[in-house]
C-alpha cells in the first residue's frame, strides 16, 4: 500500500507532463476538426478531406513513406548483422559512426543532399567532368525517398542492432548443432529473435516518413505535395486553416496509430508466448 | 566380441592466442559406452568437445568418426549432438518446437515429428509441458528439454558439456541416474564432461583423467581409483595419502622409515617411487601392535566414520575410522600389502604434500568465520 503510494507520487510529474505536452495538444487538435472558425460544431471539415485530390496526397504519402521505410529495412538488416558479428570494440566505433548524423541537424543533412542532387549539383558535375549527360535528379519522389532513407536510417540500423546484439552466440552454435546450415540459422533463430527490433525499426522510419514535410519540399522542390507539406501550408502558409489543418492532422494519426497497431500486432503475439503463465 | 570405435581423436593440438590449450590429445571412444572427461576448470575440456561437435578446429591432428576424417565437416554435417553447458534453448520456441526443431530442419513429415517429440517428452518425464514455454520451466526442466532436443536427432554420440553443474545436490543425484536410464534405453554414445569426480565416478564406464590440456590417465572408474598413474591423479580422484619412497626390490617398498610388503613390481632396485595408500585402507591398531606409531592431530566425525590427522615421522596421513580416537592420543596402524600403490615419479610428484594443509584450511576457514562474527 505505502509503495503504492510512494509509486503515484513518484510518477506525477510525468503524468502532468503527459497532460500538458501530450493529452491536452490532441485535445485541441479533436476541438479544431470539429468545429469552424466561429467555433460552432461542424463536420465541414473532414468531408472535405475526400474533395479535391487530398485522398491522392495521403496515398502519395504513404506510398514514399512506404518505400523508403522498405529499402531501410532492406539496407539495415543485414548491416546490424555484420555490425553484431564484430568484435565488441569495432561494434561500438561503427555504431557511433551510424549514429553521426544523428547529431547534426537534420535540415542540415536534406541541404547537402540539395547540393548533390540539383542539375547543377557536385554529382551533375563531376558526371559532365568524365563526358556523361546529366541525370534530373532533384524534385523528384525518387530525390524525396534518398533523403528520408538518409535521415531516417540510423533509427532503423540502432533497434535491430541492439536486439541482434542480445542474442546469445550459444543458440547459434545450438541451431548448428541441430543441423542448421548458415542460411537456415539465419532463417530460424536470428530472425525470429530480431522481430522485435525489425517492427521498432519500422515504426521509427515510416512515422517520421510520412509526416515529414521539409524533406519533401527541398528534394521534392513542390512538383508534389505531401501530406506533411499539406498541414505545413495550412498552419502557416498565406492558406491559413487551423480547423482543417487539424482535421489533416487527426487522419494522419489515426492512420499512423492504425499502422503501429498492426504492426505491435506481430511483436504481441511473440511476447504473449514467450510470458504464458505456468499452467 | 571387438568393440566398434566410433570417434579417435589423434594428436589434437590447440592454441588460444600463443596460449596452449590442449597439446597433443590422443583418444578412442567406443560404440555405446558412458565417456567421462574429468578435470579441473580450464584444463580444456569444453575445448576438447567443442572440436568433436566442429565449433572448433584444431591446429594440428585430426577427428574421426566411423573412420572417417571429419576434421573438415561443419558442426550440422556431424552426426553428434550437443547438450550445452547454460542448456542454450531456444527463447522464440516452446518445449514441444524446442524439441522438434532438429526434425524441422530436417524437414520430416509432421506425423512423424509429433510421435517423436511425444516419445522424447515422455523419455525425460516432461509429458504434461509441450505446450509451456521453455522460460518458464525450472533448471532441472529445462535440462531435459535440452537432453530430449538433442536426443531426437538419434545422434550416434551425445556430448554433455557440465550438464547437470547448475543444479542443486537432490536434483543433480536424480539426474545422473536418469541419464543412466536414458543411455541405456538408446543406446547412445555419451561423453559427458565434469570436473566433479564422484560424478565421474558413479556415472562411466570409462574416465579421462586431464589436467592442464593433457590426457592423464584413461580407464574404468576402479582401476583409476585403485591404480592411478601418478600423483596428480591419485590426489585428484578420492583422498590419498601419497608418500616419497624407494622400491628395494618387487614386492619390497621402503617409506616413513620403514619397510612394507607389497604387491607391485617391475621397478628397478632402488627406484624412488610415490606411494599411494588410501585413507580407507590403513587400520587403526594399538601402538604397541602397528606398523607406524604416530599422534593424532584431528579428528572430523563426518557420519559414516571419522576422519582422522596422524602425524608419523613429520608427514601427516589422513586415515578414515569406524571407531572413535581421542585427539592428541597414540595410535598404531597397520596396511595390508595390497593397499600400497606404488607409482613412478612424476613431474606432479613433488606438488602434492601431506594433510597438514589440510587442518591449515579449516584453521584458515574458522579464522574468517572469526573475523566475520567481530565485524558484525
Ligand atoms: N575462445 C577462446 N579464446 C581464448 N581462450 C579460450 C577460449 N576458449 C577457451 N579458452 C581457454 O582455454 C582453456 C581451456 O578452456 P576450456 O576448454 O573451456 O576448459 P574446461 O572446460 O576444462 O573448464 C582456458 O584457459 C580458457 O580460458
Ligand atoms: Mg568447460
Amino acid at each position: 500500500m505505502k509503495n503504492r503510494r510512494t509509486g503515484n507520487l513518484a510518477a506525477a510529474p510525468h503524468v502532468v507532463w503527459s497532460i500538458l505536452f501530450i493529452i491536452a495538444p490532441l485535445l485541441f487538435v479533436l476541438y479544431y476538426t470539429l468545429t469552424d472558425p466561429e467555433g460552432g460544431f461542424t463536420l465541414e471539415n473532414i468531408s472535405r478531406l475526400f474533395t479535391g485530390n487530398y485522398v491522392l496526397i495521403f496515398l502519395n504519402s504513404l506510398c514514399l513513406a512506404l518505400i523508403a521505410t522498405v529499402i531501410c529495412l532492406a539496407l539495415a538488416y543485414p548491416l546490424a548483422y555484420l555490425i553484431a558479428s564484430m568484435k565488441q570494440r569495432r561494434q561500438k566505433i561503427v555504431i557511433l559512426l551510424i549514429m553521426l548524423p544523428l547529431w547534426m541537424n537534420f535540415l542540415i543533412t536534406t541541404y547537402s543532399w540539395m547540393t548533390l542532387l540539383e542539375d547543377t549539383g557536385v554529382i551533375n558535375t563531376l558526371l559532365a567532368k568524365i563526358g556523361l549527360d546529366p541525370v534530373h535528379m532533384i524534385n523528384t519522389p525518387g530525390a524525396v525517398i534518398c533523403g528520408m532513407v538518409f535521415c531516417f536510417f540510423p533509427y532503423m540500423v540502432l533497434p535491430i542492432y541492439s536486439v541482434m546484439a542480445g542474442i546469445d552466440p550459444k543458440l547459434v552454435e545450438a541451431a548448428k548443432d541441430l543441423g542448421c546450415s548458415d542460411a537456415q540459422v539465419m532463417t530460424r533463430v536470428i530472425m525470429p529473435l530480431s522481430l522485435s527490433g525489425v517492427i521498432s525499426g519500422i515504426t521509427m522510419v515510416f512515422v517520421p516518413s510520412v509526416s515529414t514535410f521539409y524533406i519533401s519540399q527541398k528534394l521534392g522542390g513542390g512538383s508534389f505535395q505531401l501530406i506533411g507539406d499539406t498541414i505545413e501550408s495550412y498552419f502557416t502558409g498565406t492558406a491559413i486553416n487551423f480547423h482543417f489543418g487539424a482535421a489533416l492532422s487527426l487522419v494522419l494519426m489515426v492512420l499512423i496509430l492504425l499502422s503501429m497497431a498492426v504492426m505491435n500486432r506481430f511483436t504481441d503475439e511473440e511476447t504473449a508466448m514467450e510470458r504464458r503463465p505456468m499452467l | 566380441m571387438e568393440k566398434h570405435k566410433i570417434i579417435e581423436l589423434k594428436g589434437i593440438c590447440k592454441s588460444y592466442g600463443g596460449e596452449k590449450v590442449l597439446s597433443d590429445i590422443s583418444l578412442d571412444i567406443y560404440d555405446n559406452e558412458f565417456v567421462t572427461m574429468l578435470g579441473p576448470s580450464g584444463c580444456g575440456k569444453t575445448t576438447t568437445l567443442r572440436i568433436i561437435a566442429g565449433f572448433e578446429h584444431p591446429d594440428k591432428g585430426s577427428v574421426y568418426f566411423d573412420g572417417k576424417d571429419i576434421t573438415a565437416l561443419p558442426p550440422y554435417q556431424r552426426h553428434v549432438n550437443t547438450v550445452f553447458q547454460k542448456y542454450a534453448l531456444f527463447p522464440h520456441l516452446n518445449v514441444y518446437e524446442n524439441i522438434a526443431f532438429g526434425l524441422r530442419v530436417a524437414k520430416r513429415p509432421e506425423e512423424e515429428i509429433r510421435e517423436q517429440v511425444k516419445e522424447m517428452l515422455r523419455l525425460v518425464n516432461l509429458s504434461s509441458f509441450e505446450k509451456r514455454h521453455v522460460t518458464t520451466l525450472s533448471g532441472g526442466q529445462q535440462q531435459r528439454v535440452a537432453i530430449a532436443r538433442a536426443l531426437i536427432n538419434k545422434p550416434r554420440v551425445l556430448l554433455l558439456d557440465e550438464p547437470l553443474g547448475a543444479l542443486d545436490l537432490k536434483l543433480r543425484k536424480d539426474m545422473q541416474q536418469e541419464l543412466k536410464n536414458i543411455r541405456k534405453q538408446t543406446g547412445i554414445t555419451f561423453i559427458y564432461v565434469t570436473h566433479d569426480q564422484e560424478e565421474a565416478l558413479s556415472l562411466s564406464d570409462r574416465v579421462i583423467v586431464m589436467n592442464a590440456g593433457e590426457i592423464q590417465q584413461v580407464g574404468a572408474p576402479i582401476d583409476i581409483y585403485n591404480e592411478p598413474v601418478n600423483a596428480y591423479v591419485a590426489d585428484f580422484i578420492g583422498e590419498s595419502n601419497i608418500l616419497d619412497g624407494v622400491m628395494l626390490e618387487d614386492y619390497k617398498v621402503r617409506l616413513a622409515g620403514h619397510t612394507f610388503d607389497c604387491v607391485d613390481k617391475g621397478f628397478e632396485a632402488n627406484e624412488p617411487v610415490d606411494v599411494v595408500i588410501r585413507p580407507e585402507d590403513v587400520d587403526v591398531v594399538a601402538p604397541e601392535k602397528g606398523m607406524l606409531t604416530g599422534l593424532v592431530t584431528q579428528v572430523t566425525f563426518m557420519g559414516v566414520h571419522y576422519e582422522i590427522i596422524v602425524e608419523i615421522d613429520h608427514f601427516k596421513w589422513m586415515i578414515q575410522t569406524t571407531d572413535y580416537v581421542a585427539p592428541d592420543s597414540r595410535i598404531g596402524i597397520y596396511i595390508e600389502p595390497d593397499a600400497f600403490h606404488v607409482m613412478k615419479k612424476s613431474e606432479y610428484s613433488d606438488l602434492f604434500g601431506d594433510y597438514s594443509s589440510y587442518s591449515f584450511e579449516h584453521e584458515l576457514l574458522s579464522e574468517n568465520v572469526d573475523e566475520e562474527a567481530l565485524e558484525e
